[in-house]
C-alpha cells in the first residue's frame, strides 16, 4: 500500500466509496487548497472492499455536514496530537437549503427570484426528500 | 396565526371544531351577519377561477365584511414583476386575510412565510385546494352525519385529480373506511397514494373500469372530469369516455340514500337529467362549500 505520512492535526474524511473521492474533494475545492492535502483512492476496506479517503492537514474548522448527503457512509475523524480526538457519524441532514434546486417547472421556485430552494428529509432509509414547496419528491441519488 | 395552506393543516379535532361552526352558521345565519364587521378578506388570483373567488367573497360578504383582490384576467399586470413576499406585505397591509390563488405550486406556502394576516390557499396549480377539501368533508358529514363506516366511490380521472388525491387522504383519518376506485387503467390512482395512504393505513380499497359494476354499493359517489387531453390518444379517449358518465340508466342501480357529489365545473360527465333526482348533491355541495369557509374565515380572524 501507498505510505502516506499520518497527520498530526486535521481531519481524516474516511469510507469514502471507492470513485467518489475526487469528487468531494473538487467539490470541497481542496484542489485550490495552499495547505497539505491528501486524496487516496481505492484504498483497501474491510467493510467495502475497496474505499477513498481524505486527508486534511491543519484545517479543522470546515463544515463538512453536508457530506451526509453524498454519502452518509462516510466517516469524518478529527485529528489532533496524532491521535483522533472526534469522530463524527455522518447521517442525511433533515433539511437541504440552497444546495439543490427544485426540477419541477410548475414549482414556485422556478419563478420566484431570490426563493431559497428549500428540501425536507421525509424518509431517512431510502434518502427521500421532497420540496418544501411543491412537495415533488427526490430520491438523493438522481 | 394560522394560515391553511394543505388539507392536513387542520387536525381531527379541528375540522370538527370547524365543521361544528358551519352547522351553527346555517342554522343561525342572522347572528353572524356582523361577525367581520370592519374586516377585509383580499382575494388574490393570479389565475382565474371565478367559481372559489365568488365563493370566498360571498362567505365574507355574508359575515358582514369587505372583500378586495384582484384577479389575473381582469388585471394580469397589476402585481407582475412584484415578488410574492412583497405583494403579501403590501396587502396584508390593507386586509385582515387573504385568499391566494396561484399557477404555480407552492406559492401559497411561500406567500404565508412573510404575510403579516392569516393565509388560505385557494389552490396552487395542480398541488392543493384545501377549501375544497374541506368542501366535500363538510358536505359528507352534512350528507351522512358522520365520517366513519362509509363505501365511498371516487369516479373518473384519479390519477392526475388532486381533489381526490387530497379527499382520500383527509378520509384516511376516519375509521371503517372504504373505497372504490372507479377509472380508466389510464388514470388509475398514483402507487404512492396506494402505498403510502390505502395500504399503509390498511383501509380497503378495490379499483374497477366501469361504474356500473360498483355503484350499488356506494353510499358516496364523488364525480370528476376525465379532461380529453390526458388521454394518450383521441381513440382512447372516445372509447373510454361515455364509462364515466352518469346518467338516470346507472343511477336505478344505486342505493336510495346515495350521495353524488362533484367538485364542479362539470362538462358531461353526470347528465343534466341526474339533477333533479334527489341524490344529486352536488349543488347543495356548492351552498356548503360557502358555509364552511365562513367558518373558517372565523376561525382564522378569531373572531369568536
Ligand atoms: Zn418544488
Amino acid at each position: 500500500m501507498l505510505y502516506i505520512d499520518s497527520i498530526q492535526r486535521g481531519i481524516v474524511i474516511d469510507h469514502i466509496k471507492a470513485g467518489y473521492g475526487l469528487s468531494i474533494f473538487k467539490y470541497l475545492k481542496l484542489d485550490e487548497a495552499d495547505y497539505t492535502v491528501a486524496l487516496i483512492m481505492n484504498a483497501p476496506s474491510k467493510k467495502y472492499g475497496k474505499k477513498d479517503l481524505i486527508k486534511i492537514e491543519n484545517t479543522i474548522d470546515m463544515d463538512l455536514t453536508i457530506l451526509g448527503l453524498i454519502d452518509p457512509n462516510i466517516t469524518i475523524n478529527i485529528i489532533d496530537d496524532e491521535k483522533i480526538v472526534k469522530k463524527i457519524k455522518l447521517s442525511l441532514p433533515k433539511k437541504v437549503e440552497g444546495l439543490i434546486k427544485c426540477k419541477n417547472p410548475r414549482c414556485v421556485t422556478s419563478e420566484e427570484r431570490d426563493i431559497e430552494h428549500r428540501f425536507v428529509l421525509i424518509d431517512e432509509d431510502k434518502g427521500i426528500y421532497k420540496c418544501e414547496y411543491c412537495e415533488q419528491i427526490y430520491t438523493w441519488e438522481e | 396565526m394560522k394560515h391553511l395552506i394543505d388539507p392536513m393543516d387542520f387536525s381531527v379535532e379541528e375540522l370538527e371544531d370547524l365543521f361544528e361552526l358551519a352547522d351553527e352558521i346555517i342554522d343561525r345565519e342572522d347572528d353572524f351577519s356582523q361577525v367581520c364587521k370592519n374586516k377585509i378578506l383580499a382575494t388574490l388570483f393570479y389565475e382565474p377561477s371565478t367559481r372559489t373567488r365568488l365563493s370566498f367573497e360571498a362567505a365574507m360578504i355574508r359575515l358582514g365584511g369587505q372583500v378586495i383582490g384582484f384577479s389575473s384576467s381582469t388585471s394580469s399586470s397589476v402585481m407582475k414583476g412584484e415578488s410574492i413576499p412583497d405583494t403579501v406585505r403590501t396587502v396584508g397591509s390593507y386586509a385582515d386575510i387573504i385568499a391566494m390563488r396561484h399557477p404555480k405550486e407552492g406559492a401559497p406556502k411561500y406567500a404565508s412565510k412573510y404575510s403579516p394576516v392569516p393565509l388560505i390557499n385557494a389552490g396552487d396549480g395542480g398541488h392543493q385546494h384545501p377549501t375544497q377539501t374541506l368542501t366535500d368533508l363538510f358536505t359528507i358529514r352534512k350528507l351522512k352525519g358522520k365520517f366513519s363506516n362509509l363505501t365511498i366511490g371516487l369516479c373518473g380521472d384519479l390519477k392526475f385529480g388532486r381533489t381526490v388525491h387530497s379527499l382520500i387522504k383527509a378520509l384516511s383519518r376516519y375509521e371503517n373506511i372504504k373505497f372504490i376506485l372507479i377509472s380508466p387503467k389510464e388514470l388509475q390512482i398514483p402507487q404512492y397514494i396506494k402505498m403510502e395512504i390505502l395500504n399503509y393505513k390498511n383501509i380497503p380499497f378495490v379499483e374497477v373500469e366501469k361504474l356500473e359494476d360498483a355503484i350499488h354499493e356506494l353510499d358516496i359517489l364523488y364525480m370528476t372530469r376525465v379532461q380529453r387531453e390526458r388521454f394518450f390518444n383521441e381513440e382512447d379517449y372516445i372509447r373510454l369516455k361515455d364509462s364515466y358518465i352518469l346518467n338516470k340508466d346507472k343511477l336505478k342501480l344505486a342505493k336510495d340514500d346515495l350521495a353524488v357529489l362533484h367538485p364542479l365545473p362539470r362538462v358531461n360527465e353526470i347528465s343534466y337529467e341526474v339533477d333533479n333526482d334527489p341524490r344529486a348533491c352536488y349543488f347543495k355541495q356548492v351552498k356548503y362549500g360557502m358555509y364552511v369557509r365562513m367558518a373558517l374565515i372565523i376561525r382564522l380572524l378569531e373572531v369568536m
